[in-house]
């Protein structure tokens, strides 16, 4: 831990930021050279065939990219989706005669529609769930593009699909292709750095804690799989145009699983390895076409890849070339400086920020916190202390909103959270760290500060992510590790972790910040800083919950005390007082 | 009324193959937290075994089923080794996904092998079935519906009263603990892999007579089987049991009063009520993650 004087601001340069646009320039004269390659280069129809393939899948396997890469949560149905789109086009324009825009949009809503329902029923479960359900949907979608000949034309599938009278040519059409491409790629490529891609990440990272920063975890994994869905969709319905042709075996369970293969293969935490895990299992197949000879060959293989780069390339080849590169750039830089970090806590009721009635949580018949009452004065630090077992991180629980409370009430500055979801009580003003460190461990201390800042009903952050950068160094400086902000989690010392997870409730400017047992596992030093820091946040008029075993702390930083034991109440009030209350010392040394 | 019994018949007999691969799934969960997407595989694997043995080979009845246990036992060995094993201490997703690229392995691998043409394996018994009143029992149904019987006995009493079952528990509701006390641990995630491929095998060797033998039974049985143990309560032995039969009645029922070509989607359907109206099945999951 660094010393306290350390909320100096640290002389770094500040990189002069371009506007986005500008940066990224680069990227978009690529692409509308690209575009215009595909337009006027020509090539015969056998490579024309694998180009289309590989852009209209290409398209597919982002979506796999932000649902599995960037939020963490399988979809084994990408064929399915990418199928819904592909009929609806090719029903809408070769059965119907409706205009190929309005069936690509619709095919692209129907995805949508499909995706978030089918999310809708399972995210809220395990990820097993998620896995068997995708596969089942699978299996109906390809049920019903086979049995409801009325609609589908059954096995024999639907052609004659039409294009836009815009792209009739397929040069034209291709070129369109490859522009969607484009547009989709530097969506999923930025989508990671927004609100929404923070939060994926977060979500995938640590569900619990992605709850208690303030994001709405179940909303943001349905936004995910929804939109891999739309992804899915939008590609079949350029696939649908650009073949002409459709049947049900080209959307089977085979493909879901070619998409995923693709996916990992190339990465699945980035749009660029999704483009290069596409290229390369669309080309080998190409290449090894003898292989083809025999059924289930290839998918034997592909079934031993996916075990393989899960087992020997987690990251995907795109994962493994960029560490590689990151390793050679040594990557860190230097943040920028920060301003010293201020604390507003919203001042809404009146002298009690927190008030507890008669809070009880019981686990079947073990009564873990039995009809609790706690005050907890405005500006004041309170600690909630009692032997092992006694109900205190159980007690803090149910005030996050981890746990249900059985019976009982709680008030924050007025407002009744009781029922709340952890999110929400965030959103009320509530912040939190964890005895066991739940940092997102995927991201640099600045992210994870950043998504802190991000709390909904945060007033101190105004205009978007630069006030929300400076937010979060103004935290990180404030725990005293600004200099080291564009690190990863990984390289942190214990302490120092715990140091970051106090400056993600800080840069969140919470009302009341609860603290369970910050003092855990640190050596004498870091307590010492630890208690300095306690001061240095109580001294900006935030109100701290705090629970710790450490007597010293506790008695030094806390004006108020609430004991308990075996779940109830047994001591409440000044920190003295309460420390040579009879039942307090029995309870701690036990009685003669 | 005698088509309802007799409908009840066959939807008891399919629901307990579904039971038994259930069981395979929960077993294995309890061990590891984990969910084998390739379970249905060791059925599909087990049935192709049977039809080396006994159709190709020409060896007696007795003596391919024998053997084809044994190779599940091994293909149990092998998949514990090769999929498993190397990534228990990551994440619950890499585990699900390379148990997936398991099964596709393992599907694919017989596709290629014996191709696609359905492979026809004869019934234990000569005889087809006995007449009961209005009710034709199929003789292959009542062993399918005697060995599930038996085994949720012998589960229990292994699970129950044995010392090994007891370890085997232990391992599954606390590794660390269970390895402080002397369990070794590894060893118990092996044979909860051997004792679930065993389980799987034999429930692909029994329902093969009444089924085609095809690559695609496996994910067929694995998906019936995967709803079974959610609308029983996921990782409920009971439950496993139960949800298995209900969902083999609910199915048949459905195929002969409502639609042939949509009997795999009945599963689903009420693989979504349950998911939307009591996601902790008829028995309850216990589920807690501790902050």
């Amino acid at each position: 831990m660094s010393a306290p004087s350390d909320n100096m601001p640290v002389a770094v340069a500040v990189p002069h930021a371009k506007p986005m646009l500008v940066r990224h320039l680069p990227y978009f004269i690529g692409a509308a050279i690209l575009v215009a390659l595909a337009a006027t280069v020509q090539v015969d129809g056998y490579v024309h065939n694998i180009l289309m393939q590989a852009t209209t899948f290409a398209i597919a396997v982002f979506g796999l990219s932000v649902v599995l890469g960037l939020c963490g949560q399988i979809n084994l149905a990408q064929a399915a989706f990418f199928g819904l789109g592909a009929y609806v086009v090719g029903i809408g324009t070769s059965d119907y005669h409706i205009s190929y825009w309005l069936c690509l949009a619709g095919g692209c809503i129907v995805a949508l529609l499909a995706g978030a329902l089918l999310g809708a029923s399972t995210l809220r479960l395990g990820g097993h769930y998620l896995a068997m359900v995708t596969i089942s949907f699978q299996q109906i979608v390809t049920l019903v593009m086979i049995n409801a000949i009325w609609l589908t034309h059954g096995p024999d599938g639907v052609s004659n699909i039409g294009r836009p009278d815009l792209f009739l040519s397929a040069q034209s059409y291709l070129a369109f292709c490859v522009a969607m491409l484009a547009l989709v790629g530097y969506f999923v490529w930025h989508l990671a750095d927004t609100r929404l891609g923070r939060a994926m990440r977060a979500v995938r990272d640590n569900e619990l804690a992605a709850g208690v920063v303030g994001i709405d975890v179940f909303r943001t994994k349905i936004y995910a799989f929804a939109l891999s869905a739309v992804l899915g969709g939008l590609a079949g319905g350029l696939f649908a145009g650009g073949f002409a042709y459709v049947s049900p075996d080209q959307f089977s369970f085979a493909e879901s699983v070619v998409y995923l293969t693709m996916s990992l293969l190339g990465g699945v935490s980035s749009p660029i390895g999704s483009a290069i895990g596409t290229g390369l299992l669309i080309l080998i197949p190409e290449w090894l076409r003898f292989l083809k000879s025999v059924p289930g060959l290839y998918l034997a293989i592909y079934g031993l890849s996916v075990i393989l780069i899960i087992r020997y390339m987690p990251d995907g080849i795109w994962g493994f070339i960029s560490a590689a590169i990151d390793r050679l750039r040594d990557k860190v830089r230097a943040p920028p400086a920060a301003a010293s970090l201020k604390l507003m806590p919203a001042t809404v009721g009146g002298d009690i920020v927190l008030e507890v009635n008669g809070l009880s949580k019981y686990f079947g018949g073990l009564k873990a916190v039995d009809d609790v009452d706690i005050q907890v004065r405005r500006g004041g630090v309170h600690a909630l202390i009692g032997p092992n077992g006694s109900g205190k991180t159980t007690t803090l629980n149910v005030l996050s909103g981890l746990y249900k409370a059985t019976a009982g009430r709680i008030l924050l500055d007025g407002t009744d959270i009781t029922d709340m979801p952890p999110h929400l009580r965030t959103a009320a003003g509530l912040g939190r760290t964890f005895q066991n460190i739940r940092l997102f461990r995927s991201m640099t201390a600045l992210e994870n500060v950043e998504i802190g800042a991000e709390r909904p009903g945060n007033t101190l952050i105004k205009g978007g992510d630069a006030a929300l950068t400076e937010r979060a160094m103004e935290a990180l400086t404030f725990v005293g590790l600004g200099a080291r902000a564009n690190e990863l989690i990984s390289s942190f010392s214990y302490g120092h972790q715990r140091l970051i997870e106090i400056a993600r409730a800080l840069a969140a400017n919470p009302t009341l910040l609860l603290l369970d047992e910050p003092a855990a596992g640190l050596n004498s030093t870091e307590k010492l800083e630890l208690h300095e820091l306690l001061k240095r946040i109580a001294a900006q008029g935030l109100t701290i919950l705090i629970i710790d075993h450490d007597m010293t702390l506790v008695s030094e930083a806390a004006q108020h005390i609430t004991v308990l034991n075996f779940g109830r109440r047994i001591a409440d009030g000044e920190s003295m007082a309460v420390l040579r209350h009879p039942d307090v010392v029995s309870a701690y040394l036990g009685t003669e | 009324m005698d088509l309802f019994l007799q409908l009840l018949f066959t939807g008891i007999g399919i629901g307990a193959v579904y039971a038994l691969v259930a069981l395979g799934f929960v077993l294995i969960f309890r061990a590891t937290n984990v969910v084998n997407f390739a379970q249905g595989e060791f059925s599909m694997v087990a049935a192709y075994l049977m039809v080396v043995f006994a159709v190709d080979l020409h060896w007696p009845y007795w003596l391919s089923f024998l053997c084809a246990l044994a190779g599940m036992a091994l293909l149990g060995v092998i998949f514990n080794l090769g999929v498993y094993y190397p990534l228990r201490h990551r994440s619950f997703l890499p585990v699900i996904i390379a148990t997936i690229g398991a099964s596709i392995l393992m599907a694919n691998s017989v596709l290629a092998i014996y191709g696609p043409q359905p492979q026809v394996l004869e019934g234990w018994f000569e005889t087809p079935g006995i007449q009961l009143g209005p009710v034709y029992l199929d003789s292959q149904y009542l062993l399918i519906i005697a060995v599930t019987v038996a085994l949720v006995i012998f589960n229990y009493w292994f699970f129950e009263r044995t010392m090994l079952g007891k370890k085997l528990q232990a391992t599954s509701q606390d590794k660390e603990m269970a390895s402080l006390l002397g369990i070794s641990v590894s060893s118990m995630i092996m044979i909860t892999f051997i004792y679930s491929a065993v389980l799987g095998g034999l429930a692909g060797i029994l329902v093969a007579p009444v089924l085609f033998v095809s690559i695609q039974m496996g994910s067929t049985i694995a998906l019936k089987a995967f709803a079974a143990t959610i609308i029983g309560g996921f990782g409920d032995v009971a439950g496993a049991v139960v949800g298995g039969l209900a969902l083999g009645i609910i199915e048949t029922f459905g195929a002969a009063y409502i639609s042939v070509p949509y009997k795999d989607g009945f599963a689903f359907l009420v693989l979504i009520f349950f998911l939307v109206f009591r996601p902790q099945g008829i028995f309850g999951e216990r589920v807690a993650e501790k902050a």
